[in-house]
């Protein structure tokens, strides 16, 4: 009775599911609600998890829950330490959730709502919960090992290399994506401003009450700081219409100089003054919002005005340039698939489990809720009339600096909008002008901001718009202050090899040296991304789609490779597919940056054309004075894009010359697993 | 009724406190005593600027 229970309560989701996928799929011209994305979400999700999920956890990994896990073999009471599961399933999503998926739908929008959800929710459950699954397992059956780590024993130095490299160039471009995004959204806002400038004070306070007034109290500190945050937010208003609106007043390039300081002074203070509270807000503020977010679009149900499909999937879209196949593969990176989770995978969490079952809700459902993430991040952007978003997202140097030739110009892609309704909406939000807020945070914001007022008031848009700008600013600059923190230790340690004294964490030279080196890499990106005036957006986000994805590509070659030496070819194609689909999007999206001939899309073709219109002299003074900058920077980008997809191909044919070795007979680098010892845990292990 | 909500109640505040860490010390003091009884352990104020400095290293946060 009971299996027949079940059987029909899965039949019903199918059903349900797939009504609510066709329906979106299939709907032309009709306004659609929310709902019907949070349902097909949803059923796609449970049955992902529950069959898919669940077939790799007992017939491709063969999870051994008798067998002790690296937590229970190596408990210290710190790193290594049995944990309940949903605690780390908590640290782990956490640590996987940040900014990558609000943005990057939000961009994948200008084709419409339809490929950013098919996208979201396939890449989800066929490659981007396969991959942090796998390499959960593959690393906490390697006593935590991490990625480099397992790149190298498994495959050998140079997919270790690869994979080294791979991930501080990825951390670059990422950091200077971020930082742009954080830029754009305060630039020329005294609220937002002084908002994102007082998280910094009130981290650096909630540091000191934890450290010295009261050691460890960690909850109590925290609390003291969202107070502070949401206070923050209300006084940015109070600001913004005092005397002291002036100073916060501000253009984008003076506060991409003081992003790049604050970067700079994050990297060499210590973790406990900054970067620890700030983390420590951030979480709580991000799970907070996600979860109001979620209930907000439960109750108040919003209809998505944006078409299926738009005119962009041409290649022609404003907020960046390509076709349809491959850039929403690469613009939606985040919530697909995202190469940066198996860092985490590989790090903290297989530490933390005390059995092998767990790692399916871990691994595989912790991506899933991310993917959940990105889903109401394009429910967000999708709620707000079209011609609004695109007003939004599209910078001056596509559609006019001028808000009357902006409106013209979008109205004339059939999405209308008037100056009026721009500037309605703006006052209504408590922003001076939204034309052009380029980066996917606004708009965001401004989706939220909507969502949030008719669900829990309308009086207050002007406080949720930069409440949502603030929830935004501030885990992206976490993941500034984290990601810049990483790649001076990764500097540092690559560095030690050439000379050992610059490996010491704590000396000082090497940690100016190494910091100023990191910040002066992403802070050139960010610098250029500012005074780009096609918006930096088309310029860097592809090309951290392509890193990310670059790094998911080697997270599952490591992950087949694993899986072909260990005798399971037959399954090896759970991360074969998906690693074939990311070789042959990101190779395609690296191919047209590379040689195509329209200007929105080759990094060369735009150079060029640059060049010519300098050299005849068709430039305007300002434009030509930042020519040859851009123009450099263009070249540099294909560069760096070609090196790119040259690291993913000698990985993949490393993996595969690895491989076929083995299918060969010949020897290959032994499968590093740890050796099996029976946990003492499973009998009697109760559940803390 | 009202017991059984205050045990949720009880449950969510310690899951609360596992995940930010605030019982850190507690849950080390418990690992001392269970593990190495005879040695003195930290103080709480010690052992927090090592858990917390020891937290912060390698990749802790995505994209």
């Amino acid at each position: 009775m009971n299996a027949l229970l079940k059987k029909i309560i899965w039949l019903l989701i199918v059903v349900t599911g797939a009504a609510a996928v066709g329906g979106i799929a299939l709907n032309r011209g009709e306004e659609i609600s929310a709902l019907w994305f949070v349902a097909a979400a949803l059923c796609v999700y449970a049955l992902a998890y529950r069959f898919y999920g669940a077939w790799i956890a007992a017939t491709v990994l063969v999870l051994d829950e008798t067998r002790a896990t690296p937590a229970e073999r190596f408990d210290n009471g710190r790193d290594f330490m049995p944990t309940n599961r949903w605690i780390v399933f908590g640290h782990h999503f956490a640590a996987i959730a940040g900014p990558g998926p609000l943005v990057g739908p939000t961009l994948a929008a200008q084709f419409g709502y339809l490929p950013g959800t098919l996208w979201i929710l396939v890449g989800a459950v066929l490659g981007g919960c396969v991959q942090d699954m796998v390499t959960l397992f593959f690393s906490m059956r390697r006593d935590g090992r991490s990625l480099g780590q397992m790149a190298r024993d498994e495959l050998g130095p140079v997919g270790g290399a690869a994979s080294l490299i791979g991930t501080l160039a990825i951390m670059i471009i990422l950091i200077a994506v971020l930082g742009l995004v954080v830029v754009n959204a305060m630039k020329h806002s005294p609220w937002a401003t002084s908002t994102v400038a007082s998280t910094i004070p009130i981290a650096m306070l909630v540091g000191l009450y934890m450290r010295n007034f009261r050691p460890g109290r960690v909850l109590e500190a925290s609390a003291l700081g969202v107070a502070l945050l949401l206070l923050a937010v209300v006084m940015g208003g109070w600001i913004d219409h005092s005397a002291w609106r002036g100073l916060f007043d501000q253009e984008g390039l003076t506060l991409a100089w003081m992003v790049i300081a604050y970067g700079f002074a994050a990297a060499i203070l210590p973790v406990w003054l900054l970067l620890a509270p700030r983390d420590y807000l951030s979480t709580y503020i991000k799970l907070g919002t996600i979860l109001l977010l979620a209930i907000a679009i439960l109750f108040l149900q919003p209809t998505i005005k944006m078409p299926a499909l738009t005119q962009f999937i041409d290649g022609s879209g404003p907020i960046f340039g390509g076709k349809l196949f491959p850039f929403v593969f690469i613009t939606i990176a985040c919530g697909a698939i995202s190469g940066f989770h198996a860092l985490i995978a590989s790090g903290t969490t297989p530490k933390l489990l005390a059995n092998e079952r767990d790692i399916r809700l871990i691994g595989y459902g912790g991506m899933v809720l991310e993917s959940f993430v990105a889903i109401m991040a394009l429910i967000a952007a999708t709620v707000l009339e079209p011609g609004v978003y695109f007003a939004i997202n599209s910078p001056a140097g596509v559609v006019g600096k001028e808000a009357v030739d902006a409106v013209a110009r979008i109205s004339a892609w059939g999405f209308p909008v008037t100056v009026e309704q721009m500037q309605l909406l703006a006052s209504q939000m408590g922003e001076s002008s939204l034309f052009a807020r380029t980066g996917g945070a606004p708009s965001l914001a401004v989706g939220m901001a909507s969502i949030f007022g008719s669900a829990f008031g309308a009086g207050m848009l002007a406080l949720w718009y930069h409440f949502a700008i603030m929830f935004e600013a501030i885990f992206i600059l976490t993941t500034l202050d984290a990601g810049t923190r990483v790649g001076r230790f990764m500097l540092q340690d690559m560095l030690g090899n050439l000379w050992p004294k610059m490996g010491e964490t704590s000396w000082m030279p090497s940690v100016m040296l190494t910091s100023a080196l990191v910040v002066g890499a992403w802070g050139y990106f960010l610098y250029i991304g500012v005074i780009d005036p096609n918006g930096g957006v088309n310029l860097l986000w592809p090309l951290f789609g392509i890193a990310n994805q670059m790094l998911a590509a080697i997270a599952l070659c490591v992950g087949t490779g694993i899986l072909i030496k260990s005798g399971r070819l037959k399954h090896a194609w759970i991360t074969g597919v998906p690693l074939t689909w990311l070789v042959i999007v990101t190779t395609t999206a690296a191919w047209e940056k590379i040689t195509s001939a329209d200007i929105r899309i080759g990094f060369f073709a735009a150079a060029r054309d640059l060049d010519v219109k300098l050299a005849s002299g068709q430039l305007p003074a300002a434009k030509a004075a930042v020519a040859p900058q851009l123009i450099f920077n263009q070249q540099l980008d294909a560069w760096l894009t070609i090196f790119f997809v040259i690291t993913l191909w000698v990985i993949v044919l490393d993996m595969l010359r690895i491989a076929s070795r083995h299918l060969s007979g010949k020897p290959v680098p032994p499968v590093s697993e740890s050796a099996h010892i029976p946990s003492r845990l499973v009998e009697d292990f109760a559940r803390d | 009724m009202m017991k059984s909500i205050r045990l949720k109640l009880q449950q969510l505040w310690h899951g609360l406190r596992r995940l930010s860490g605030d019982d850190a010390y507690e849950r080390y003091l418990a690992h001392c005593l269970a593990h190495h009884g005879e040695s003195t352990p930290l103080t709480r104020d010690a052992f927090f600027k090592q858990w917390q400095d020891e937290k912060w290293k390698g990749v802790k946060r995505c994209c």
